[in-house]
């Protein structure tokens, strides 16, 4: 591994003033993902500043009836904690979906944010990457482009978010609490990543002296009908080809409230309102789900290898949201798609 | 005192070499300390510093759990730790299961179901298992196979391996 400094920051303004102080430092706190590109030459920090001891370990009721969770929260506590398996088990489920027990112990809520893609070009230095390397072009796209988006990716860069969680706090409306040297600000979900555009080097709106403190969940937690179905090369510890994230809230037969997320097909978790409106007020049936999953994918677009995760979208979201609306969730231990 | 790295970033200036940092660990029930480069993983200080080479280092990147340990009572992969960042913190590796010359029930019950063949993978494997064990997740053998995914065996003995965990964990069969 390369060389850098370490240093240990003693509270939250601490963090933000030593970041603030070497924009080239990185902060890290599970360190599941910075070490191992730090070990693959990908990120070269000069100097790694540990907040991994910062309190920022809880998980808290808000008064507004949501829920506060610390940036610092073991993946696999978070999807454990009894406020998440009783009023938010679509968190959970997502959160088991992905890596291992391992690396779910170590990695952080806020680490999980801040994860960068696992496309094989941003990894390989001997490759261009407009992600690793701004202007040096993209090797995915007309390279070996199977796992790759089909959805708002640019010329610049076809790299996807490989999170699970994320593809849940998306459709439950979570924000983002950060700190910086101006103050603390929250961040809706949405507009916590970013599409490549024609810089794919920013993959958030975090600014580089800003540290996420919190993410906060609204009440809306859709406990009854949600599931999470993630579809991959195989049947545990492997990133997604294509995840759904649903949630629905029915009166009757009839949706009065859904949502719709999905990973692994674009360069952020990937939601959008006119395929939820789509839903609202109609029976909760087969084709009023393959409606929705049309106007969603309706300006999918496939590379070289990839074609194959527009229909596997397609049928994973009718899918999913059967399965939310038959208060059936997709188990993440029996790997039986029911 | 600190010097100029020769291996300077790509687009950027040589930095200077850190100084060694003192690390305290526990390891297996014994205080240790440690003078480490920050850049040196739990799993080197293991293996390199402590000459604890039971645990293993596999694919040194977190994908094949060779290198699995417990920390503070929870199995991590020690590749992707720094040792630096574990100051203070309790250690168990696979020379740390036995008590007395007694095996672990974990280390018999692999012995019991040849729950191994090349043997690389079962320092991590009996850690992990110690680990999934401690957190009482995994009632059903769909539930250990999902909950040990992270450890992989290039042997496949993983039929054995949720045999031999089964029967630690009191429950028995081959489902």
């Amino acid at each position: 591994m390369i060389n850098f400094q370490y240093a240990r920051a003693t509270d939250v303004d601490d963090a933000v003033r030593r970041i603030a102080a070497n924009p080239a430092a990185k902060f890290i706190a599970g360190g599941t993902n910075l070490i191992d590109l730090m070990k693959e030459n990908v990120e070269r920090p000069p100097l790694l500043i540990d907040i991994s001891r910062l309190p920022l370990d809880k998980v808290e009721e808000t008064t507004g009836g949501g829920l506060r969770i610390g940036a610092l929260v073991p993946n696999s506590d978070l999807a454990y904690h009894p406020l998440i398996t009783s009023r938010y088990p679509l968190v959970g489920s997502a959160i088991l979906a992905g890596a291992s027990q391992q690396l779910r112990n170590m990695a952080s809520t806020g680490g999980n944010l801040l994860q960068r893609t696992r496309c094989a070009y941003f990894y390989d230095t001997a490759t261009p990457c407009n992600k690793r390397d701004p202007n040096s072009g993209c090797s995915a796209i007309g390279g070996l482009n199977r796992g790759h988006a089909i959805l708002g990716a640019s010329e610049a860069c076809v790299a996807t978010h490989p999170s699970d969680m994320c593809v849940a706090l998306t459709a439950l409306d979570a924000k983002v609490h950060v700190a910086g040297p101006s103050g603390a600000r929250a961040i809706a979900f949405a507009d916590f990543h970013r599409l490549p555009g024609d810089t794919p080097q920013r993959d958030t709106n975090l600014q580089p002296d800003e540290i996420i403190t919190a993410i906060e969940l609204p009440p809306a937690g859709f406990a009854k009908n949600y599931s999470y179905l993630k579809i991959r090369d195989r049947l545990s510890y492997a990133f997604a080809l294509v995840a759904i994230a649903a949630a629905l809230e029915l009166d009757g037969s009839n949706i009065k409230e859904a949502r719709l997320a999905l990973g692994g097909v674009a360069h952020k978790p990937w939601r959008d309102p006119n395929a939820e409106a789509a839903l609202r007020g109609r029976p909760a049936t087969e084709s009023s789900f393959a409606q929705a999953a049309d106007l969603l994918l309706r300006e999918a677009k496939p590379l070289e290898h990839n074609a194959f995760k527009i229909d596997l979208a397609r049928r994973g979201i009718v899918r999913t949201l059967t399965q939310a609306a038959n208060g059936t969730p997709q188990s993440q231990s029996n790997k039986k798609i029911a | 005192m600190a010097r100029t790295s020769t291996a300077a970033r790509p687009s950027g200036e040589p930095i200077p070499v850190p100084d060694k940092v003192s690390v305290t660990l526990t390891v297996n029930g014994k205080r240790t300390q440690l003078e480490v480069a920050p850049w040196t993983t739990l799993l080197d200080a293991l293996r390199d510093h402590l000459d604890l080479t039971g645990t293993k280092k596999g694919c040194d990147h977190g994908q094949c759990g060779a290198c699995t340990v417990l920390v503070d009572g929870r199995r991590i992969n020690s590749c992707l730790t720094l040792a630096v960042m574990k100051e203070g913190a309790s250690v168990t590796t696979i020379e740390g299961l036995a008590v007395d010359g007694q095996l672990h029930p974990l280390q018999q019950a692999f012995i019991d179901h040849d729950a191994f063949q090349c043997g690389y993978c079962t320092p991590g494997q009996i850690c992990s298992a110690a680990g999934l064990i401690a957190e009482g997740k995994a009632k059903s053998a769909d539930e250990i196979r999902e909950l040990m995914s992270g450890n992989i065996c290039r042997c496949g003995a993983y039929p054995n391996i949720v045999a031999a965990i089964q029967q630690v964990m009191g429950t028995g069969g081959r489902s």
